[in-house]
């Protein structure tokens, strides 16, 4: 089931490229439209029958790989997963739709968006460590097309500053998962790459795997490998780039996604399997004991400072996008449920909230061709739909009560305020920036009179609107009712290392 | 085993050598000077030679009075070598710019070359392993000059001879006096003697120490590390693309099969006291940041892949300084899936330069309109050089840090994967020419169909090794056979 899910993309891939001809792009996009519709009844379906109380991994397949290092093609999914999945299959053909418009190449867009969505969901079912890595490493060549060849101006450089931090950041992780593997077995006893067993492994006393030295080291490596993709202050700067040059379907993929690969890695493996490595680091004692803990509370402060700076609509929502991931890291430096719990809950609004904002982008840039948000105003009174449904995307971005964003934010908050109270009652500055530059916004573009330039702009139409209503639905019905995602990964929280 | 006895078993080397002298026959017999004939029978002899080499087997055997030794390690590299050199046949003769009224001599060249590597495989003594490295070299410095009307070409083959006279020289020094200390010069015979010397303290370590590094000259050289790697970018780049291609697969594969049985089989016993392995690892750590960094600014494609061969030596050279057999498995390993990427890489560099004229980066700009099978199999080779997943050069790239982590060499692995991140850098300046870049030119290119066939032979390994190597690393472990002991 879940291979199906992961290689189904994979599969329609190959058939954009070689069944389908050049001229019949229509074809195309539909053949795209409905292979990414597949992952999606499939996630869909695993959403309703997961077996809710249970705390392991469900759907499992298991096999063999590589003999020599004991790698295995090991899947399946755990709470932790079923919602970022569901969230990656969802976003799919939502971005086909968004990427209706695009003329240049689209054959060979859509099949690289395809082996993305392969890479993207791949990695959140694997359970081994070096399949779990090569999907890592596989969303990195189509992301780098997709940027450099259908981007903006700027595409060049934008496209290779992503790649070159994210590799930079993959080849630590690469020595850390390496030690990790050689540490979990010796010549007689093997060795594995089996992320269920290395957890156990690490919580073993007097195993190699649960020297608290050699985890701290560790913790590191992977640490900067996800932090470049989360991104986490100083690794961040790849991101406005990436995110203002990339067409709109794939700065949904980037803020939705790709960054959320980045988080899913932290409390998979950071947190998981390095209990020793998290404890050294979000302790609250000593010179490191905060150090989680601040990067978190500078993603906030200093991502929602930078983007009440911004006049280019896109790079604020970029740097909101930096802000709201540091609500992710400070509630899992928190290390208790209700930190855990509204770290994964914000990962999952986050991407829902920020897909939507960057969709929004896109709708105003295909009819203006720019993005600078003082060149707009009253655009409210031509576009009524399209300011409402922004409205409702800013409200839950900036959290407003009621809307999903609220909830992963004040569980974080609240889980942080436990073991760091300065932390985060600064941290909570971040939140009314964030209602700042939301609403300054919203009165540059929308309110006022009305810029004659925009005369006769055209209101938001039914495809726009089809990919925009299956995510504000999310953040309505999750901001009202958070449990049915809660409920999904409370046992998988459950059985991770807390602190109480 | 004795002289005439041995004969039986050199089999392989003696087809080598009649065909050889076939081809040259063959073009003055023939009344079509130019033809592909030459070639043909060229790959013939390959072939028989190979499959010779395979009927003989690899059972353990020493020929000629301990000069040679037959096994599956010489078996392995006899096989690399002839593959890289029936590629190198194949790209020759699609190349343009070639002469064709002298291929007969060229092709008999490289039969002799590849004589010379099967040799610098099995060589088991010093004297032999000095011949076999001489002849390799003094084939190659023709090769490289092949070119006659080009002074570049002239330049390459003069610069290759006096760097290769110096390093040869040096290293003949360094031979002689190991002769001088342990009076022999049977690889498996120096390294019991030395092994002696040392428990019993009658020996000065720096003798020893001296006369590795002045060996390692000659090696180095062949390999193309640093300090003795200068050679090699102006030879890769005035030589024909054919014969850079080949340099940089087979030349290196033959170095380091000779470096390997040298240091494992003969000075292994030494490093105890003189410590060669961390002065090769600060080798192998110099020589691929050199490589990477110089690759950074060219702008010539054939140079651009000369130094990241330089680097690519660099980082095989990792595997043979942690005396481990996980660590000549890596070597082994990475060579077989190098061997398809760069080959691979220089075939395109082939196709572009006869159909565009053109060896620099600007060349390729809009490749992926004009030739688009063309574009995504260089991005694939380009990709897999730099080592991401999941091509084959990640794994090599894997197995190579896995040995490296293994033996705690952490400075090592840092080294070389933050190369790999610089490495990026120069291979994507070419994919970003081919794919993001338009061309000024937009007239599409057409390529013969055996082109493209010759282009999946590299591709499909380089694809398909990435997603399941078990059998390289069962192929590796059975071909080092007996050697670590």
């Amino acid at each position: 089931m879940l291979s199906l899910m992961i290689f189904i993309p994979l599969l329609g891939m190959l058939v954009v490229l070689f069944a389908i001809r050049r001229e019949q792009e229509e074809l195309a996009k539909r053949v795209t439209f409905i292979v990414t519709l597949i992952p999606l009844l499939i996630a869909v379906f695993l959403f309703i029958t997961y077996d809710r109380s249970a705390s392991g991994h469900q759907f499992e397949e298991n096999m063999m790989w590589i003999e020599a290092f004991n790698i295995r093609y090991h899947v399946g999914i755990d709470g932790l997963s079923v919602t970022l999945v569901l969230l990656t299959a969802l976003l799919g053909p939502i971005c086909v739709l968004a990427s209706w418009k695009i003329e240049k190449g689209i054959k060979a867009y859509l099949a690289l968006f395809l082996l993305l969505e392969t890479g993207m969901i791949g990695f959140f079912c694997a359970l081994d460590m070096f399949l779990f890595y090569v999907f890592f490493e596989l969303t990195l060549l189509p992301m780098y097309f997709l940027i450099g060849i259908w981007g903006g101006p700027r595409r060049e450089y934008a496209a290779i500053k992503f790649f070159l931090y994210t590799l930079f950041g993959s080849v630590l992780m690469l020595i850390a998962m390496i030690a990790v593997y050689l540490k979990s077995g010796t010549d007689d006893v093997a060795r594995t790459f089996d992320i269920p067993t290395l957890i156990e492994l690490a919580k073993t006393p007097g195993h190699a795997l649960a020297d608290p030295t050699f985890q701290i080291w560790a913790f590191l490596g992977f640490f900067i490998g996800f932090a470049v993709k989360v991104p986490i202050f100083p690794f961040h700067t790849w991101l406005p780039d990436a995110h203002v040059e990339a067409p709109t379907a794939i700065s949904v993929i980037l803020a939705g996604i790709l960054l959320k690969m980045g988080t899913y890695g932290l409390v998979r493996v950071n947190f998981a399997m390095l209990p020793a490595g998290m404890d050294f680091f979000c302790n609250g004692e000593g010179t490191w004991g905060n150090s989680l803990a601040i990067l978190g509370f500078i993603n906030i402060v200093y991502g929602s400072l930078c983007a009440l700076a911004q006049t280019d609509f896109k790079k604020l929502v970029a740097y909101s996008s930096i802000g709201h991931m540091g609500f992710v890291l400070i509630g899992l430096a928190a290390r208790n449920e209700s930190g855990l719990t509204g770290a994964i809950l914000q990962m999952f609004n986050h991407g829902v909230i920020s897909a939507m904002l960057f969709l929004l982008v896109g709708v105003v840039y295909d009819r203006a061709h720019h993005r600078e948000i003082n060149g707009f105003g009253g655009l409210g009174s031509k576009m009524p739909i399209y300011t409402g449904i922004t409205t409702l995307a800013f409200m839950a971005s900036l959290g407003l009560p009621g809307l999903s964003g609220f909830v992963g934010e004040a569980l974080s908050l609240l889980g942080a305020y436990s073991k760091f109270k300065m932390l985060t009652i600064l941290s909570t500055a971040g939140i009314v920036v964030g209602a700042a530059y939301f609403l300054w916004t919203l009165q540059r573009v929308f309110l006022g009179e009305l810029n004659p330039k925009y005369e006769d702009i055209a209101e938001i139409n039914g495809r726009e609107i089809a990919t925009l209503v299956p995510l504000g639905i999310l953040t309505i019905v999750l901001g009202i009712w958070p449990s049915i995602a809660i409920d999904m990964f409370r046992e998988a929280v459950s059985i991770l290392p807390l602190v109480q | 085993m004795p002289n005439i006895a041995s004969i039986p078993y050199f089999i392989p080397e003696i087809v080598l050598v009649v065909f050889a002298v076939v081809v040259i026959l063959f073009d003055l017999a023939s009344k079509k000077r130019g033809g592909e004939g030459a070639a043909y029978l060229a790959l013939i002899g390959l072939v028989v030679a190979v499959i010779a080499a395979i009927v003989i087997g690899s059972e353990d055997r020493s020929l000629f009075l301990g000069m040679v030794r037959l096994d599956s390690f010489a078996l392995f590299f006899k096989v690399i070598i002839s593959v890289a050199t029936a590629a190198t046949v194949l790209f020759s003769i699609r190349s343009v710019e070639l002469d064709p009224a002298t291929k007969g001599e060229y092709y008999a060249l490289l039969l002799a070359v590849t004589l010379g590597m099967y040799l610098m495989a099995s060589s088991t003594h010093l004297l032999m392993i000095y011949l076999s490295l001489e002849t390799v070299s003094l084939t190659s410095y023709i090769l490289a000059g092949f070119l006659t009307h080009s002074p570049r070409s002239s330049e390459a083959a003069f610069k290759y001879i006096t760097f290769g006279a110096v390093s040869s020289g040096t290293m003949l020094f360094g031979i002689s006096l190991l002769f001088g200390m342990t009076g022999t010069g049977d690889i498996m015979l120096i390294s019991s003697r030395l092994g002696e010397m040392f428990s019993q303290g009658n020996v000065y370590p720096l003798a020893v120490l001296l006369s590795i590094t002045f060996i390692l000259a000659g090696v180095g050289y062949k390999i193309a590390s640093v300090p003795f790697h200068m050679w090699s970018p102006d030879v890769y780049e005035g030589a024909p693309i054919p014969i850079t291609a080949f340099l940089s697969v087979a030349s290196k594969a033959a170095g380091f099969a000779l470096f390997i049985r040298l240091f494992y089989s003969g000075l292994q016993s030494a490093d105890a006291s003189v410590d060669w392995s961390l002065m090769l690892a600060v080798v192998s750590a110099l020589t691929m940041t050199v490589g990477n960094l110089a690759a950074l600014p060219q702008q010539n494609v054939k140079r651009l892949l000369a130094y990241s061969s330089i680097s690519h030596g660099g980082f095989l050279l990792m595997g043979g300084v942690l005396l481990t057999s996980e660590g000549l498995q890596a070597i082994l390993i990475y060579l077989i899936i190098y061997l398809f990427m760069n080959l691979g890489a220089f075939f395109v560099v082939i196709l572009i330069a006869n159909e565009v004229g053109s060896e620099t980066i600007d060349g390729y700009r809009g490749l992926v309109s004009r030739a688009p099978l063309i574009a995504v199999s260089m991005a694939i080779f380009l990709f897999s050089l730099t080592g991401l997943p999941p091509l084959a050069g990640f794994a090599g790239k894997w197995i190579l840090f896995a040995a490296v982590i293994k033996e705690q060499l952490y400075w090592l692995a840092i080294i070389g994967l933050l190369n790999s991140v610089v490495a990026l850098y120069y291979y994507v300046r070419i994919v970003k020419a081919m794919f993001l870049e338009t061309a000024d030119d937009t007239e599409s290119l057409s390529f013969s169909t055996g082109s493209l066939v010759l282009l999946l032979v590299f591709v499909v390994p380089t694809l398909l090794l990435g997603i399941y190597w078990n059998p390289l690393y069962e192929l590796s472990r059975a071909s080092l056979g007996k050697l670590m002991g």
